[in-house]
């Protein structure tokens, strides 16, 4: 799938005949997609909550089972009906200045998405000069001044690249994804080697696990991540991309319904083989040099009682394991994900200021990207942040399920802001934000509800159940009948 | 030409496997695990753009 295609081609009509790809380009595509520097970062994060190995086999098994099923009967049987890009459906349905909305905090997120990757590759390029990391206290602490400095520099650098164009690292970045996931195996099995984890006896037994479990919950507290939690993570942490319909954009190229099974590479490679290996990757450095992996609480940190934290470093978890290939591993994995991220987010950005220049944009979005990769909570709450990533924008998808499928079926019209010639459908704006702004609150602020806040992946079907619900009852109540004849064309709308 | 680059990259990607499979029998040690794996990276960039690629970003 190229991205030339995927983004410059067909934007506002649909795919054409001649234009359809074979299931190969979309397994390709799913594989290198999905073993990103971000798999680095979460899989430690799986142990360093507390999570137990059999509650992650077997929870990360059925999640992504879960997550392929709604890619395949969610997403792919509307996309192969429309063949439009998320962006033109969202526009015929919600009306043109909201998604210019939609797009500003997709470009938003995609920064703090991007930053996080920053982070990851600053912790690789670190490695051979000694610069690690510790996480602060504060959400928007920044960590010592060497990483800070290191943040910048691989900050600067990537959005110079991203501003430069996209089609040489994305061939760069399907060259490096079958050795980033033969990396990715290699770290898993030096870790078990290095765990003595190499008999069946040793594995069922899994006391490997329990024992860096144990260490870990010795230094942070007690913590658990119990087997349902992992589920609804693995299945709804690219909830924006399936549940919020971003992948129509993808999949209105395919030529049959069977490329929907193309994620399946892409989350048992990298969601499944490369999380699990992260982790053990983590287990093995406690093992063998737990004061690696163990920072201090700096002075004025707040101090509860415990003697230390455990930190993921990924570049130095990466090179204990497979030396300097793992070093190169950690940063190719972080800059080809934050490559096209920068240049996602600098698009939509030039898509509310449509007379900026797109290197402008994406050196802004760049910039973004790199002071949010300077504190270093953002990589470390990866989990909680994907989670809210797919809370904000998977409900998007609700709309255009409700439109394609039971508008019609109560009498009510599709594609409305199409037919009105709206700018912005305030149906599909309250329905989005309402849900939305309550998820927010539950993940951001402690209720009597959710003491703890509530795990931000858990947000994501409710809200998107509530947003869709909302959108059909909004339109039964909004809705003007329009005879079929007065339909403005999607070109000639205006403001109301 | 194409030929021998596929098959050198097949050669790179067993390169960064089997020694890891191979320090767990104990047949190893973890710096030759190392060592391969760099060799196998650097092997896996040079001959798999000669191959791989070329059509994406038509």
């Amino acid at each position: 799938m190229s991205e030339s295609n995927s983004g410059g081609e067909f934007e506002r009509e649909p795919v054409p005949d001649s234009a359809l790809l074979g299931s190969g380009k979309f397994w390709g595509m799913y594989a290198g997609e999905h073993a990103a520097g971000t798999e680095f970062m979460i899989g430690p994060l799986f142990l360093a909550a507390g999570a137990s190995l059999s509650d992650l086999i077997l929870g990360l098994l059925l999640g992504n089972v879960l997550a392929v099923l709604t890619w395949r009967f969610l997403v792919v049987p509307i996309a192969l009906a429309k063949r439009y890009t998320l962006y033109y459906q969202l526009e015929r349905i919600s009306g043109g200045s909201l998604v210019k909305f939609y797009n500003l905090v997709n470009g938003l997120l995609f920064c703090f998405l991007a930053g996080a990757m920053v982070t990851v590759s600053a912790s690789a390029v670190g490695v051979p000069f000694g610069v690690t990391f510790y996480v602060p206290d504060a959400f928007f602490g920044l960590s010592n001044p060497s990483f800070t400095a290191l943040v910048a520099v691989v900050g600067i650098v990537i959005a110079v690249v991203a501003a430069g164009g996209y089609e040489r690292v994305a061939r760069f970045a399907n060259i490096a994804a079958p050795w980033m996931i033969a990396v990715f195996a290699a770290c898993g099995i030096v870790s078990l080697a290095q765990l003595d984890a190499t008999s069946i006896t040793t594995l069922t037994e899994g006391k490997f696990w329990t024992d860096a479990i144990q260490t870990v919950q010795d230094y942070d507290g007690e913590k658990s991540f119990p087997f349902w939690q992992i589920v609804v993570f693995a299945w709804l942490c690219n909830g924006a991309m399936h549940f919020g319909m971003a992948d129509l954009t993808v999949f209105r190229f395919a030529k049959s319904k069977a490329s929907g099974w193309a994620p399946s590479i892409g989350m048992f490679l990298g969601h499944y083989m490369a999380w699990i290996s992260a982790a053990l990757l983590l287990a093995a450095l406690l093992k063998l040099q737990p004061e690696l992996a163990i920072q201090e609480l700096p002075e004025g940190a707040d101090d509860v009682g415990l003697p230390g934290t455990v930190v993921a470093n990924p570049g130095l978890l990466a090179f204990q394991s497979v030396g300097w290939a793992g070093i190169i591993c950690v940063v190719i994995a972080g800059w080809t994900t934050a490559n096209p991220t920068i240049y996602r987010a600098g698009l939509a950005f030039q898509g509310i200021l449509p007379k900026s220049s797109r290197t402008v944009m994406t050196l802004v979005a760049g910039a973004v990207a790199t002071i949010a990769g300077a504190f270093p909570n953002l990589s470390a709450q990866l989990l909680g942040f994907v989670g809210t990533y797919g809370t904000v924008l998977g409900p998007m998808g609700a709309v255009i399920f409700v439109d394609f499928y039971l508008l019609k079926k109560f009498g009510l019209r599709d594609e409305y802001a199409l037919h009105r010639g709206l700018q912005v459908n305030a149906a599909v704006l309250i329905a989005w934000l309402l849900p939305v702004s309550v998820g927010l609150y539950l993940i951001l602020v402690k209720t009597t509800m959710f003491p703890d806040k509530l795990f931000a992946a858990y947000a994501v079907i409710p809200c998107w159940v509530a947003c869709g619900v909302l959108y059909l009852l909004l339109c039964k109540l909004m809705q003007k009948t329009i005879p079929n004849s007065e339909s403005v064309p999607a070109d000639n709308q205006e403001s109301l | 030409m194409k030929t021998l680059a596929q098959i050198t990259s097949l050669i790179t990607l067993a390169l960064m496997i089997v020694p890891s499979l191979l320090l767990c029998t104990g047949a190893v040690g973890l710096d030759a695990v190392k060592v391969t794996a760099l060799v196998g990276t650097i092997g896996w960039f040079v001959a798999t753009p000669i191959w791989m690629g070329h059509e994406t970003t038509s």
